[in-house]
């Protein structure tokens, strides 16, 4: 099987998805003959047109906006918000338009759409070029959002959010795209939306996270299996609808629970993972439910050692986990 | 009353036909839109947001559009639009009594919030100039398809000062789409009048500075609102792409059912702005050039409260939604 980055991978899944069906559009800045400030659409505007991928004015809610009402008349299109920090001017048009359409119209109106936005820090990006606010859309009904950890997940899931009748919010970890590689078919495949993944197998303590974070759990479940310590690691890959079948399964394999994420941990998917584990697995549990994440700082800092003090690396993850080994 | 000047300049321009079923479409909506108010009033209907003094921009616009070729993305006060694209009164009955039947939200939005799929009229909620952009997304699918097919948005004159506005008209500039954004001004953003809102008198003028036109009519002249918007469509379906349409119209009812716009606006204000009525306007020009007789005007009016009431006894007596739907369509279920 070829291998691809993710960055790749994310490309072949939208090229894929254009060549299979001409509904299929991209819409976002930069997307043109750049290629996007990542590389995620090089080459797509030379093979479908500048109609089908089309460069936006610098305008979230325009590119959001413009996107919902194109696929309100038949088209599926793909917006891409150039970072996930600068989402929040089209936020009013993804919570107030694109979530509540289906259901305010009593099933008559639907948004077939996908917003992607790279998301995560630790490439010096600073407040607004690192942040993990996916949290923010995961308690609102009508939306699905989604955050593959590997190539083969990426384009899997990103072929199903194309083809999915309903919004869904695509996150790429940025630090992913050109540092995490593997192989990926390339004959069509989906990968369902809604789903975890267990990507390591263990029965002593269970890692749950999603996005960059599962990289880093598997390097420290690699360092603790050396002192006979096994970890499962469960990817959640989607944040909304959560697996809660998944967390429920390793939450009781397990019996202990960390729940690992690079945001801070107010209000964020720990604590909706947490409320899971402590409302249906408290019987299985032999310590108390264990968060990880960053502190209760605004965003990343671009000093060095301030970003370095912000992410959970797998040195402070390795840290906690031995904890709670020891509960 | 008097022909105004520009009424006897556009007066050519129509037959008899197509001006009757102007008054008739006008005359429809006011009368829906006085029955929805004494719902309101006889505690009945919990809600009511008012097209009243704006008929004739939208029965214009409306007569101008393709049906089932041409889009809408409307807003609150759109009822005459909806009605001259096919809605009905008893879909907006169902609406504003809050029934399962209602086909614009089965219930589950305040009223005047339209949307029927059916007439290509999308679904509105109730932040404001959202629509604007979805208004550019339709036009930008029509124009990848290549259809001579126009979207046209409306919204009032306080949608204009928000930043949607902006990015839906920079954007549909920039791609010559074909779309019409018609602004209903009414001079007030709820209480807030509209020196208070922007510098300059009218909305239109800014269209300048996209490099289209923008055009501001008289909204209580039907004969000019038939004739700038009639320009403004075709403009938009012959490529050239898009306008601003501004109509300067009357708010004749408070914002809502839930204002009184009495204590902020003065009696004069009220009292010159009732004179300056679109639908007996329009009356007045068709009694005057024969195309009404005496009486057909009284005529119509009972016909279509013969209409209203039927369609509001099947209203009230149609079904509730049940507590059991509250959790569908969240998302798309299978077929």
């Amino acid at each position: 099987m070829p291998i691809r980055s993710y960055l790749e991978a994310i490309r072949e899944g939208m090229r894929d998805e254009m060549r299979r069906d001409e509904r299929v559009i991209i819409f976002g800045e930069d997307v043109g003959a750049k290629g996007g400030v990542f590389g995620a659409t090089e080459g797509l505007q030379k093979e479908f047109g500048d109609m089908r991928v089309m460069e936006s004015p610098l305008a979230e809610s325009c590119i959001v906006g413009v996107c919902i009402g194109a696929a309100m008349n038949g088209m599926r299109p793909i917006a891409e918000i150039q970072f996930q920090d600068f989402i929040l001017p089209a936020v009013d048009q993804i919570v107030s338009e694109a979530a509540k359409m289906r259901y305010r119209s009593n099933n008559d109106w639907g948004v077939p759409m996908v917003v992607r936005a790279p998301f995560g820090g630790g490439v010096h990006g600073a407040l607004y070029h690192s942040q993990s606010i996916e949290a923010m859309f995961c308690g609102v009904p009508g939306l699905k959002v989604v955050t593959p950890s590997t190539p083969y997940d990426a384009k899997g899931l990103l072929v199903s959010a194309v083809r999915d009748p309903d919004p869904v919010l695509f996150f790429e970890h940025k630090r992913a795209y050109r540092s995490v590689k593997g192989e990926v078919p390339d004959e069509e495949y989906t990968v369902p939306l809604g789903t975890a993944s267990v990507v390591r197998a263990g029965a002593d303590i269970a890692i749950i996270t999603y996005g960059m974070m599962v990289h880093t759990a598997l390097e420290a479940a690699g360092r603790l299996a050396k002192d006979g310590f096994e970890c499962e690691v469960l990817d959640l890959r989607s944040l909304r609808p959560l697996d809660r079948e998944a967390i429920v399964a390793t939450a009781r394999r397990c019996g202990k629970v960390m729940v690992a994420q690079e945001p801070n941990l107010a209000v964020s998917i720990s604590s909706e993972v947490s409320a899971i584990v402590a409302e249906e697995c408290f019987e299985y549990l032999d310590a108390p439910v264990m968060r990880i994440g960053g502190p209760e700082i605004p965003a990343m800092p671009f000093a060095p050692a301030l970003e370095s003090f912000y992410l959970v690396t797998a040195d402070k993850l390795e840290a906690a986990l031995r904890t709670l080994a020891a509960y | 009353m008097a022909v105004a000047k520009s009424d006897a300049i556009n007066r050519e321009a129509l037959d008899a036909q197509t001006l009757r079923g102007m008054y008739r479409h006008m005359l429809r909506s006011r009368v829906l839109d006085e029955r929805m108010w004494v719902l309101n009033r006889q505690g009945r209907a919990p809600f009511w947001i008012s097209a009243i003094g704006h008929e004739a921009i939208q029965v214009a616009v409306g007569m101008n559009m393709e049906k089932g070729k041409d889009w809408l993305a409307p807003y609150y006060r759109d009822l005459a639009l909806t009605l001259v694209l096919g809605m009905t009164p008893r879909d907006h009955l169902l609406s504003v009594l809050a029934k399962a039947e209602d086909p614009n939200s089965g219930g589950r939005q305040m009223p005047a919030h339209y949307g029927s799929r059916r007439h290509n009229i999308i679904s509105t909620g109730s932040p404001v100039t959202t629509q604007l952009l979805h208004a550019d997304g339709i036009a930008l699918a029509m124009q990848l398809r290549g259809e001579d097919a126009v979207c046209v948005t409306a919204m009032g004159e306080g949608s204009t000062s928000g930043g949607d506005f902006h990015e839906a008209l920079n954007f549909a500039a920039t791609h010559k789409l074909a779309v019409v954004f018609v602004v209903e001004n009414n001079g007030y953003a709820i209480s807030v009048p509209l020196d208070k809102q922007m510098p300059t008198p009218n909305v239109a003028d800014r269209a300048l500075a996209y490099g289209f036109p923008g055009i501001t009519v008289d909204g209580s002249d039907a004969m000019a609102c038939h004739r700038a918007a009639h320009d403004a469509i075709q403009r938009a379906r012959s490529g050239a792409g898009p306008t601003l349409l501004e109509a300067k119209v009357n708010r004749l009812t408070s914002h809502s059912s839930d204002d009184d716009q009495r204590r902020y606006r003065s009696a004069e204000d009220l009292e010159s702005e009732r004179r300056a009525d679109c639908v007996p306007r329009l009356r007045a020009l068709l009694e005057d050039l024969d195309v009404l007789g005496p009486g057909d005007a009284d005529a119509l009016r009972a016909e279509l409260v013969a209409e209203i009431d039927e369609a509001t006894a099947y209203a009230e007596s149609a079904a509730d939604p049940t507590p059991d739907t509250a959790m569908r369509y969240v998302y798309a279920e299978d077929a």
